[in-house]
């Protein structure tokens, strides 16, 4: 049985569509990625995966129960992290996680062995009871993941789990994701809108765009469709000979010139430096730096959508303040 | 199952905590009260009001009508503290978990109940202190009923409210256009036999109007009705509201 599994889910508030007939299964163990720029419609889809919201149309089962029909048994087999803050500062750590605890009906001897257990496990022992309010944003994530592990879910939801984070806690906090899908099995989809986080991450990625799919796949995967590596040259003189001379080389899947920098798409790049360096040299070019990298999702993103992601939340703030003016009233 | 004994509990739990160790919250709240009572009550105290009952000076009959206020206002903030966790995140965290509905209304309803009658208790024993005398130790007893059923009415109301806003913002219009009215419309203050005829008729669809009386009647022994027909239309209201409230609450988006 799949851990989730999503038939054209839609959304639509009044007359935006943020999610537009998606479709995806997550096997159990996964640990599966949204990955799209703010606005995407990630969120919205966790939220009616975890029965926040109701979708317009389609359909969604998680842990095998309908979102719709069966909204308490789907709530009894997730955990959700949100992606703002869901405390409440003015109760120590502990009483957040009891708080928690006793929702989910556990019992006293219970509560208190899975209590200690997350908390030792995000390493907030000596922190559990100060009010929350007094905790740096990356303890109060690491309590929230706590808190999101209590029941013991099948499922676990994490929204943009690093946002705004600082670089040492965000990889402290994929050491606790890995760790929590490869130790205990736990499937975890998680949203992002960071290309290093999903590649580090997930098994595998959906890259979400104007609240559709437009690719899903392993990262590797992912990255093969861009045809290979990249390799970039800075050069001077020769350049209409460069033209001709990569653009009639079979293992150049892509050559671009733009000015002084060449770019060449390639299989095995390390392979073809020296040989690329010496027709760049028989062309009469003088070669002043070479480059060579892998694809990155960032490129992948870049090849789907046409726009890198910074572009891409850059147009979705305009549209957002078109939006915002045009109803006069606020929507997040 | 849909009743969760448990979860009612917990949130009964967490309104106690965060109300105990909101010190400012608790005399801050007293403040307002506590000036109604010195500078109308000390500023009336000389001067003759009609209709107030045979016997009864102005700080007698203005001591129930300020709990009837303290009473209103602190439970219609319950309204106010559902918008907080919606913007605070915390609802999300509340309704994402397999509780009923129902069950956290009811947590909500004993929280908010329990801190107003917490706040209306601090606020008639300071009256006391000021002079103040309560009838009878049993009559007194019918007076937390009182104070009961009108914290259920208010909260009924404060969540029909929170259930149809997106944040904490609307709710200052609220107090304005409806909370200071209402309280202004009850008798708390004045007889509403001194007001026109046309602003007794929309009196009387005030419940605090009910509530206040009732107060008065079993706190001082001076009403303007039978206490019981006072009982009985406060009970429905806060029966009404209570309904009302639960309605809106489960069909409010959750986020």
């Amino acid at each position: 049985m799949d851990a989730i599994a999503v038939e054209n889910l839609t959304k639509t508030f009044e007359d935006v569509t943020a999610v537009d007939g998606i479709s995806f299964r997550v096997a159990q163990g996964e640990l599966f990625g949204l990955l799209g720029p703010n606005g995407a419609g990630k969120t919205t889809t966790i939220n009616m995966l975890s029965t926040l919201l109701r979708p317009t149309s389609g359909r969604a089962e998680v842990g095998g129960f309908d979102v719709l029909k069966r909204r308490d048994a789907v709530r009894k087999s997730i955990g959700v992290v949100f992606q703002e803050t869901a405390l409440d500062g003015k109760l120590t750590g502990r009483e957040n996680l009891e708080f928690h605890a006793m929702m989910y009906g556990l019992h006293k001897a219970e509560r208190k062995r899975r209590i200690d257990e997350v908390l030792t496990l995000v390493e907030l022992n000596d922190k559990a009871r100060t009010l929350v309010e007094k905790y740096s944003g990356g303890m109060k994530r690491r309590l929230e993941i706590a808190r999101g592990l209590i029941q013991n879910p099948k499922v676990l939801f994490l929204d943009e789990p690093t946002l705004g984070l600082d670089a040492q806690t965000r990889r402290h906090i994929w050491d606790y994701v890995r760790m929590l899908n490869r130790d205990r099995g736990v499937t975890i989809i998680l949203t992002t809108h960071y290309m290093e986080e999903a590649d580090f991450l997930c098994s595998r990625i959906a890259i979400m765009d104007h609240g559709r799919f437009v690719a899903l796949d392993t990262p590797a995967r992912l990255k093969d469709v861009l045809g290979g590596d990249v390799i970039s040259l800075e050069i001077k003189g020769g350049e209409a000979c460069l033209d001709e001379t990569f653009g009639a080389r079979p293992w150049v899947k892509k050559f671009a010139r733009r000015g002084s920098e060449v770019t060449l798409t390639l299989e095995k790049g390390e392979r073809r430096i020296a040989e690329i360096v010496t027709l760049a040299q028989q062309c009469g070019a003088s070669v002043d730096c070479v480059r060579l990298r892998e694809p990155s999702l960032e490129d992948v993103f870049l090849h789907f959508t046409g726009r890198t992601i910074r572009e891409q939340e850059a147009s979705m703030a305009d549209r957002f303040r078109t939006m915002m003016s045009a109803h006069g009233r606020r929507r997040s | 199952m849909m009743i969760n004994g448990t979860a009612i509990y917990v949130l009964w739990l967490r309104e106690m905590k965060r109300y105990s160790r909101a010190k400012s919250r608790i005399f801050g709240s007293l403040l307002q009260p506590l000036f109604f009572m010195i500078f109308l009550g000390l500023g009336f105290k000389k001067m003759p009001v009609p209709g107030l009952g045979a016997g009864v000076d102005y700080i007698q009959f203005l001591v129930p009508g300020i709990l009837g206020m303290t009473l209103l206002f602190s439970s219609a903030m319950q309204g106010l503290s559902v918008l907080w966790d919606r913007e605070f995140g915390f609802l999300k965290e509340i309704m994402v978990t397999p509780v009923s509905r129902t069950s956290i209304v009811l947590g909500r309803i004993a929280g908010g109940t329990t801190t107003t009658m917490i706040q209306g208790l601090l606020m008639l024993a300071m009256t006391l202190l000021l002079g103040f005398r309560i009838k009878s130790a049993l009559l007194f007893l019918w007076a937390l009923i009182f104070m009961g059923l009108i914290a259920f009415t208010f909260i009924g109301i404060g969540l029909i409210f929170a259930s149809r806003m997106k944040d904490s913002q609307g709710f200052g219009i609220i107090v304005n256009f409806l909370l200071f009215p209402l309280f202004f419309l009850s008798g708390a203050l004045y007889p509403l036999d001194n007001l026109p005829r046309w602003i007794r008729v929309v009196a009387f669809a005030d419940p605090l109007t009910y509530g206040v009386d009732g107060l008065r009647g079993t706190l001082i022994g001076v009403s303007s009705r039978p206490v019981l027909v006072d009982f009985i239309v406060i009970a429905a209201f806060a029966g009404l509201m209570v309904a009302l409230g639960t309605v809106f609450f489960r069909s409010s988006e959750s986020i």
